[in-house]
């Protein structure tokens, strides 16, 4: 039977549903899955963690934690899911498609002398080996890999594959000794705004700006919307430019992609880079006054307006509707 | 301080994808130095600089990655190393196969330092910086927005989600990848235009460092292009009932809310 490791991540004491889906995308093809989780958030979410992950198809829970891991440690990290990988004798790692995973999983590609197959959309496991459909260019275009052999390592596109319906089973915690020599050692983890708001990268709504948006103070119109639907607050490569919004916030080629359910585009006329960026979102909203805007060409929804006007009146539409249920 | 910059050679973010049988139909296609690369040539300069030494530019690929190579010595790098691989054996390609070919052109070279961009704005993997600091067992560091090394010990700032930044430490010889951020890249002079093309490239062939297709361990199975998306719905009229339309679809319609 093929075996898989899942990295899994946690936001406070609960893992986040991006790693659940890596969990679920491999679960329900039949690969026995064992989950691997670091620092003191997983140490003290190891309960409810191994219910979520069990709940998904998981068989065990594997937490490391030491002092040093109140950081993401690559070091730490690579040596300890290698040590694991080796002596559980897996045949697939996979997570999701997260900051942390991308910067490890490719040191652990090639510690396992393994491919890497990072930010899927896909994934098939079938006769012994792993294909997967993953973005090129941006979007503009998809690949299909199949590896030659296994291991196979892969990341997957947080909402691109979703969550299964939890099966009441829960997975089998222990702790795992964190092994690695650190080379390259975190020390410090500094800023970062509103931690209530999601993620960019994971966020399953998300409304952003252009350069319509004309400063950084009136984000706040932005941001209050969001607020109401949970959504993550976004930017366009102009209003990044012209210094209303920090890179961190920009989506596009050379920002963030994301895949949200829902997208707003607000102020933003659709520029083939910031297309790229957010082309896979399910389902767009534009606002913009310039009814001719090459981004009504990939709106599900356009609404030819003011964002000024009609943003807030969107968020006075939202309170209404949630309210009621 | 010997400096190595690792570089790609990206088509244009205005690309728009056309496909053939082995990936991108790169007929007609506009190259360019991958966007993020300009920030690891930017700091490998001012290092050089800085500390004197050298800068030296290395990139895999056929023949036309050497432009991008000259645009990295146009801005002011020394000398320049192309790794190099055919047309079709670069479409056979993976992550793996590229990180070993670069890590064995640079192995045992004395490099301080290697910069790379954190990503390529093709495949975007963001995988070739850490490879090659696994193959080469050297420390690494991803994502870099800000870099301080002094005395053999370095330190540089990550940025991760929402904003907030990860500082990390570590000795060199190391790896590091640049994210925008890390400096604003200089635009070519035309006299350093012209001195580049003097500038010495040294030539490997991939397989002579033991690298060839049979090195990948994926195969590009098959391209597609997304599906279309059929034209939607656009309303039209005051803000409130232009909400109050988006709002009754998303609900009714899409489902979403």
């Amino acid at each position: 039977m093929t075996k898989a490791l899942v990295l899994v991540e946690f936001k406070g004491t609960s893992i986040k549903k991006a790693s659940l889906e890596a969990i679920h995308a491999l679960a329900s093809q039949g690969v026995e899955v064992d989950a691997i989780a670091f620092g003191p958030d997983a140490a003290a979410g190891k309960d409810a963690g191994a219910k979520a992950a069990g709940g998904q198809g998981a068989k065990n829970l594997f937490i490391a934690n030491n002092d040093d891991l109140k950081f993401y440690q690559a070091d730490v990290y690579a040596g300890t899911i290698a040590a694991q990988f080796k002596s559980g004798g897996y045949d697939i790692l996979a997570g999701s498609a997260s900051t942390t995973a991308k910067d490890l999983f490719p040191t652990l590609a090639a510690r396992l002398d393994a491919g890497i197959a990072p930010d899927c959309v896909e994934v098939k496991v079938d006769g012994g080996s792993l294909s997967a459909k993953r973005p090129m260019l941006a979007g503009k275009y998809f690949a299909t890999l199949k590896f030659k052999a296994f291991p196979a390592v892969v990341t997957i596109r947080p909402n691109a594959i979703g969550v299964g319906a939890d099966s009441g089973n829960a997975a089998a915690a222990s702790d795992l000794a964190p092994s690695g020599d650190i080379k390259s050692k975190t020390v410090e983890l500094s800023g970062g705004g509103n931690s209530s708001r999601p993620d960019l990268a994971e966020a399953d709504r998300i409304i952003s700006a252009g350069r319509a948006i004309k400063a950084s103070e009136n984000f706040k119109i932005i941001e209050e919307c969001a607020d109401v639907i949970g959504a993550a607050v976004g930017a366009s490569r102009a209003a990044v430019d012209a210094g209303m919004a920090p890179h961190s916030m920009q989506v596009g080629q050379t920002g963030k992609t994301v895949n949200p359910s829902l997208y707003i585009a607000c102020g933003i006329s659709g520029a083939i880079q910031h297309l790229a960026g957010m082309k896979t979102s399910k389902i767009i909203v534009a606002i913009n006054t310039d009814p001719d805007a090459p981004i009504y060409q990939k709106a599900d929804y356009g609404a030819v307006g003011d964002l000024f006007e009609v943003v807030p009146a969107l968020k006075e539409e939202f309170k209404k509707l949630l309210s009621a249920g | 301080m010997k400096i190595a910059v690792l570089v790609k050679q990206t088509p244009d973010t205005e690309t728009k994808a056309k496909l053939g049988g082995s990936g991108l139909d790169t007929t007609g296609v506009k190259f360019i130095l991958n966007p993020y690369d300009e920030f690891a040539v930017e700091e490998a300069i001012q290092l050089r600089d800085k500390n004197s030494g050298e800068a030296t530019v290395v990139s895999l690929g056929p023949d036309r990655v050497v432009e991008a190579m000259r645009t990295a010595l146009a801005m002011g790098c020394d000398n320049g190393i192309h790794v190099k691989v055919s047309d079709d054996d670069l479409a056979k390609f993976d992550s793996f196969a590229v990180a070993k070919a670069l890590a064995e052109s640079i192995k045992d070279k004395g490099f301080d330092l290697i910069l790379c961009g954190k990503q390529a704005i093709d495949d975007d993997a963001l995988a070739v910086p850490q490879m090659v600091a696994e193959f080469l067992g050297l420390p690494r560091a991803t994502v870099v927005t800000k870099l301080s090394i002094e005395g053999g010990k370095a330190k540089a700032s990550r940025a991760v989600e929402g904003g907030a930044e990860e500082v990390i430490e570590f000795a060199t010889p190391a790896v590091v990848a640049a994210h925008k951020g890390l400096n604003t890249p200089r635009y070519a002079s035309l006299p350093g235009i012209m001195k580049a093309k003097q500038k010495k490239i040294d030539v490997v062939e991939a397989s002579s460092l033991g690298v060839t297709a049979d090195t990948a361990k994926v195969t590009y199975e098959n391209f597609e292009l997304p599906p279309e998306k059929a034209a939607g719905k656009v309303f039209k009229g005051e803000p409130a009932e232009l909400a109050k339309q988006i709002v009754e679809h998303l609900r009714n319609e899409a489902k979403v809310i």
